[in-house]
């Protein structure tokens, strides 16, 4: 495992945007050889998405070889719904890239079954040679994608019933109002995830640093399901000062020291 | 997924790099045309998997609905109010040479005239989508003749009428017929003008106060009966009295029937409007303001006498006057010239100019469900400016039409 601990959410929203730009170029995807990305949705991401769009637009970087996969999608809201994760993909990626619609897969909330949507992204993400790298962001009580405390480790794409915590922090986007609020949704699971070849988690902000420290100093735990990652040979925490709050200051200073060789891997090439 | 699945093989243009006009702001987005109509790209991203086939750059410009204006009474030596042997040749040149100040759509105007002229000419206006070819025509707008004698201007006084059968019988002997009129100004305190303005309105068409010595109540009236529009505020009406504000006071008026707005045309060429009346209409009721360019056929010609209906005018720099007197007789500014006059005089937004040449009008003439936005789904009828604005490019149906 890797930790890059960077100063403000800002600089890491950069690093990992550099990071995903020399993944994808070092793997010179063709038509024939196409790179896949696991993305996610919510505020953390959304400064890396600037960046990857800033770096497509001055030519830096193409995704026109590039299949997406996305973690998550409510049950029952209309696609064009603005807190749709479909409306966040278009209007904060998408649109301003160059990807095709065909390469980019987010599962349909509105299947009329969603049993078999869930399994015919599996099938999809299988077709597609596995995902190199999976992007995820994490929520305070640790979950990845809607992988809510107490998800199995071992848990594949399906149907999942909201928490009440999750339900209530996203009120905000619907007027408020809970009622408005979608109480299901699609999601990968954690072994989903854990399939990809790399993983890459991105935790920022004070109210994270908690889940930061659940994450990475104690054991796995399918309360904190971040953790399940202490299992994968490739997994990237990027995370700024205030997520680091909870660590331990013996682990803040050796993956401190470590900055110098991670850098390596944002260098233009 | 929901439906409203279209799929077409006609192919997509991308205009990108712009600043686009839309929901009353200026947004970085790009404009998606397909088949003659702004495309909803997400829609298209995710309901068809398609993509576009043509870029366009647009070197970081503006684009604005096209222009909508519905009191033009003729331009370059054509006058829309003179009979000639080729009526449908002249509205076809003004049409096409209008386009390069970014007009898409207009009402050729009528002055008042005689009725054998509005009977030769009516039947010679058809209605056009507009193209290559020119803007499309909007239909007719009649300024006259059941109007003031008191105020009416540059119009030739033997032609005044008014409404002695009651209306609509009155409307049919002088015009002949209605189809293709899109407005109607008349002067509401004319006996039985309630009736012709209910008339009117049923059979969709606009009507419109003007060249009257109507008082706030009389106009208010109007108003109730179906009157929506003020044709060129201030010009060819009582003047504005804290007593009684006359037309002008319907711009604040709390006498109207809710959910009604009344328009009204503003000439802002710095001629007709002096640009603190501009503003005191402005400000009292943006939403209504509707840039009209009233021009005469001299527009687009040079300096000297001409002809407008039955009379004999001179224009002399941006003046165009009834020959041998002061009295304005409409203007010889163009649309994008009226549209920077009121953005620098009046110091709103770029987004309001725009919108007062292009949303105005359309929710005036009722049809902003196709044109004066760029919503999904309207007419691909759209101008490209630069930050002065400055017409560049003009198009209709989405195929450019005139380029600078």
């Amino acid at each position: 495992m890797k930790l890059i601990i960077l100063s403000d959410y800002d600089e890491a929203s950069e690093w990992a945007a550099k990071y995903i730009k020399n993944r994808i170029n070092r793997f010179s995807p063709t038509p024939d050889k196409f790179f896949t990305l696991g993305l996610p949705t919510g505020s953390t991401p959304l400064g890396c998405y600037k960046k990857l769009i800033e770096y497509y637009k001055k030519g830096e970087i193409s995704f026109q070889y590039v299949k997406t996969f996305n973690m998550d999608e409510y049950v029952g809201l209309p696609r064009d719904h603005p807190e749709s994760y479909h409306s966040f993909m278009w209007n904060n990626f998408f649109k301003h890239i160059d990807i095709r619609s065909e390469n980019a897969h987010i599962l349909d909330g509105n299947a009329p079954d969603l049993l078999k949507e869930c399994q015919s992204f599996e099938d999809e993400i299988k077709s597609a040679g596995g995902i190199d790298l999976f992007i995820g962001g994490i929520g305070p009580d640790g979950h990845i994608a809607f992988n809510e405390p107490g998800s199995s480790l071992v848990s594949r794409t399906r149907v999942k019933t909201l928490a009440m915590d999750t339900i209530l922090a996203n009120a905000r986007f619907f007027d408020g109002d809970l009622s408005k609020v979608p109480t299901m949704a699609l999601t990968v699971g954690v072994g989903t995830v854990m399939d990809a070849r790399e993983v890459m988690i991105l935790i920022t902000g004070a109210h994270k640093a908690f889940a930061l420290y659940k994450a990475i100093e104690e054991g796995v735990n399918h309360m904190w399901t971040v953790s399940a990652f202490q299992q994968h040979p490739q997994t990237i925490f990027i995370c700024d000062e205030d997520a680091t709050q909870e660590l331990r200051v013996k682990t803040v200073k050796y993956f401190k020291g470590m900055m110098h060789v991670h850098n390596k891997l944002v260098e233009e090439p | 997924m929901p439906s409203n699945k279209s799929v077409s093989d006609a192919p997509i243009t991308q205009f990108v790099n712009c600043r686009i006009l839309r929901d009353h702001s200026l947004q970085r987005e790009d404009l998606w045309v397909r088949e003659g109509k702004i495309l909803n790209p997400e829609k298209l991203f995710f309901d068809e998997q398609g993509f576009a086939d043509h870029k366009v750059d647009c070197g970081n410009k503006i684009i604005a609905p096209g222009f909508i204006d519905v009191q033009i009474n003729g331009g370059y030596g054509v006058d829309f109010s003179q009979v000639t042997s080729d009526i449908k040749g002249g509205v076809a040149l003004v049409a096409r040479r209008i386009l390069e100040h970014g007009v898409t759509s207009f009402c050729p105007t009528l002055v008042t005239s005689p009725p054998a002229i509005y009977k030769q000419v009516i039947p010679e206006v058809t209605l056009t989508d507009g193209g290559e070819e020119g803007a499309g025509v909007l239909g007719l707008h009649l300024e006259g003749p059941f109007i003031s004698l008191e105020k009416r201007g540059a119009h030739p006084p033997q032609f005044l009428c008014s409404f002695e059968e009651g209306g609509m019988p009155d409307l049919l002997k002088i015009y002949g017929e209605l189809e293709n009129v899109a407005i109607v100004t008349m002067a509401p305190e004319l006996a039985n003008s309630g009736q012709a303005i209910r008339d009117l309105v049923r059979r969709g068409i606009t009507v419109s106060l003007g060249h009257s010595m109507a008082d706030l109540s009389k106009a208010e009236e109007a108003v109730q009966h179906g009157a929506t529009f003020i044709t060129h505020l201030f010009n060819a009406m009582l003047p504005f009295h804290h007593r009684d504000p006359g037309i002008v006071g319907l711009l604040t008026s709390d006498r109207l029937p809710a959910d009604r707005t009344v328009y009204y045309g503003m000439i802002a060429d710095g001629i007709h409007t002096h640009p603190a009346a501009l503003r005191i209409a402005h400000r009292a009721h943006p939403a209504g303001l509707v840039l009209v360019t009233d021009a005469v056929p001299a527009m687009g010609l040079p300096a000297g006498r001409h002809t407008l209906g039955q009379q004999d005018i001179h224009i002399e720099g941006l003046h165009a006057c009834v020959a041998g007197t002061t009295t304005l007789s409409g203007s010889i500014a163009t649309m994008d010239m009226c549209v920077r006059h009121f953005r620098q005089v009046s110091g709103c937004t770029v987004e309001e100019a725009l919108e007062a040449a292009s949303l105005h009008p359309a929710q005036l003439l009722g049809i902003s469900h196709r044109k004066g936005t760029l919503d999904y789904g309207t007419d691909a009828d759209f101008v490209i400016l630069d930050d002065t604005l400055t017409v560049r490019e003009t198009y209709i149906a989405g195929h450019l039409v005139w380029r600078k």
